[in-house]
């Protein structure tokens, strides 16, 4: 199969809109969850989230950069974090499609794990209110997921694959290692892939606190709430955003002269067939997507440096990740680090696979981990370096970044320091 | 202008991201102001929002210029 390589990077997250200081805020320790703003929470057990910064704060958000302010009032906020990511990440590349060629060659595979649920809640409002002539003729393309990739194609002409992936938590994960797999059989020479989510709102906070998946004990310290591995972690905090990478066949990256970030060696798959969302107590399904990855990457698992973990700070997931990864790692366990940046970012569904993957990549290019906050008290003991509280420098050529979602789809990708 | 034209030219202004000098009595939402069919079945319903009226299908169908759905709007608020 062909090679694959990352060119270009993409994000729009809690901490800031750009990958540099994102990336910056995320090494120096800072955290992005915050009591949830422009939104009634006051009913809900959570109510706080990792919110995208927007207004005057430091490196906000600023949407009318990205999206014609009137295409933004047709469509969910993921479809606008998607246009950002993509964009940033296709010039980060340096990649726009001008001849016919170009555009036929280049595609898109961004996913989403809820997609437009704000919008679907307030049409719903308007429906009941105001009967079925009041609904908008842009309602159902403003929240279909696969428009998000849909909008990057038309703004960019990218005319080559257009797919897009629903997987829950491991969307980012799948579509980066679907859109490689593309690139590798011949489908496409460049793909822009990732993942976006806006679910901040009272319908997913509500549907979420039902099952009892996000932190509820740390309302008055949210800086403090998502917590993976320590032993006071009560569930995940809610982020939102996207991330967007630009993926390359690694002869055309070569022939024009881009820059490689890194070399996307492994993409494993599984499904846990155990619980809708309950990961399998025996951890197997991480550990068969993570042992497929390594396979598929031609490496050993004492290979593996840094690895970016699923980490959501829920009480059950994190120790059954734990122990897959020492199960994957073997002997090598000591010599590994392993840390969450959720626990930084919140947990940002659908694109968390996405975001995690660019800090694998750039983990790779800086040598250095990024750290998980809050892990005052560790929950189990492990050999395994989390990197509590402070970044870690160390060598990193590989990094393995697994995603976990609903419905036991696990997703494990790997990269390597370009050669 | 009239109140309803005043109206009328803001909500055009609004939906279809267009400057406010273009927005003229002659315009059409289509072939000079950008629109697509889309974007007309919106504006429809934002005229019906604003003005309380209901605007039936087959009429729509007649409001392509800025000036015809002023005219129909000042009858349909008249009648009201």
């Amino acid at each position: 199969m062909r090679r694959v390589v990352v060119t270009g990077l993409g994000m729009v997250s809690p901490l800031a809109c750009g990958v540099e200081a994102t990336w910056r805020r995320l090494i120096a320790g800072e955290s992005g969850a915050r009591k949830v703003e422009r939104i009634e929470v006051s009913d809900i057990p959570c109510q706080i989230a990792a919110q995208v910064p927007r207004g005057d704060a430091p490196d906000a958000f600023h949407p009318d950069e990205w999206m014609d302010p009137k295409e933004q009032r047709r469509v969910d906020d993921f479809i606008v974090y998607a246009m950002s990511a993509a964009t940033q990440a296709l010039r980060d590349a340096d990649w726009a499609p001008k001849t016919y060629e170009e555009e036929i060659e280049t595609g898109v595979l961004i996913g989403s794990g809820i997609g437009g649920l704000g919008g679907i809640y307030d049409a719903s409002v308007t429906l009941h209110e105001k009967g079925p002539r009041r609904i908008s003729p842009f309602f159902i393309t403003g929240r279909l997921i696969n428009l998000a990739g849909g909008q990057v194609s038309i703004a960019h002409k990218l005319k080559g694959p257009n797919h897009a992936v629903v997987t829950a938590c491991s969307t980012g994960a799948h579509a980066i290692g679907d859109a490689g797999r593309l690139i590798a059989l011949g489908d496409a020479n460049v793909m822009v892939a990732g993942g976006a989510e806006s679910a901040v709102n009272r319908l997913a906070l509500a549907g979420f606190s039902a099952c009892k998946a996000l932190s509820t004990g740390f309302n008055d310290r949210p800086r403090q709430a998502s917590r993976p591995y320590d032993r006071d972690r009560d569930g995940f905090v809610m982020g939102e955003g996207a991330g967007c990478v630009v993926l390359e066949e690694y002869e055309h990256a070569k022939a024009r002269g881009a820059r490689i970030y890194a070399e996307l060696i492994g993409y494993g798959l599984s499904g846990d067939a155990y619980h809708i969302t309950a990961p399998s107590p025996d951890g197997d399904g991480g550990f068969r997507s993570m042992a497929a990855a390594i396979k598929r990457a031609g490496i050993s698992a004492s290979d593996i440096d840094y690895v970016n973990a699923h980490g959501t700070s829920t009480p059950m997931g994190d120790e059954i990740e734990l122990r897959a990864v020492e199960r994957v790692l073997g002997n090598s366990a000591a010599r590994t680090t392993m840390s969450s940046t959720k626990s930084s970012i919140g947990h940002l569904l659908g694109a968390a696979g996405a975001v995690e993957a660019i800090f694998c990549v750039l983990a790779i290019r800086d040598q250095i981990a990024p750290p998980t906050l809050n892990l005052d008290n560790p929950s189990v003991e492990t050999a395994i370096d989390l990197a509590p509280h402070a970044a870690r420098k160390r060598p990193i050529e590989i990094a393995l970044s697994n995603s976990f979602g609903f419905g036991g789809t696990n997703a494990s990708i790997v990269f390597r320091a370009a050669s | 202008m009239s109140d309803v034209a005043e109206r009328v030219k803001k909500i055009v202004v609004e939906h279809l991201g267009v400057d406010a000098d273009k927005v003229v009595e002659s315009a059409n939402f289509i072939d000079d102001l950008g629109a697509d069919s889309l974007d007309t079945v919106e504006l429809v319903m934002a005229f019906e929002e604003e003005f309380g009226v209901e605007i039936p299908d087959d009429q729509a169908e007649t409001i392509v210029t800025v000036g015809d759905a002023v005219k129909f709007l000042e009858k349909a608020s008249a009648d009201k």
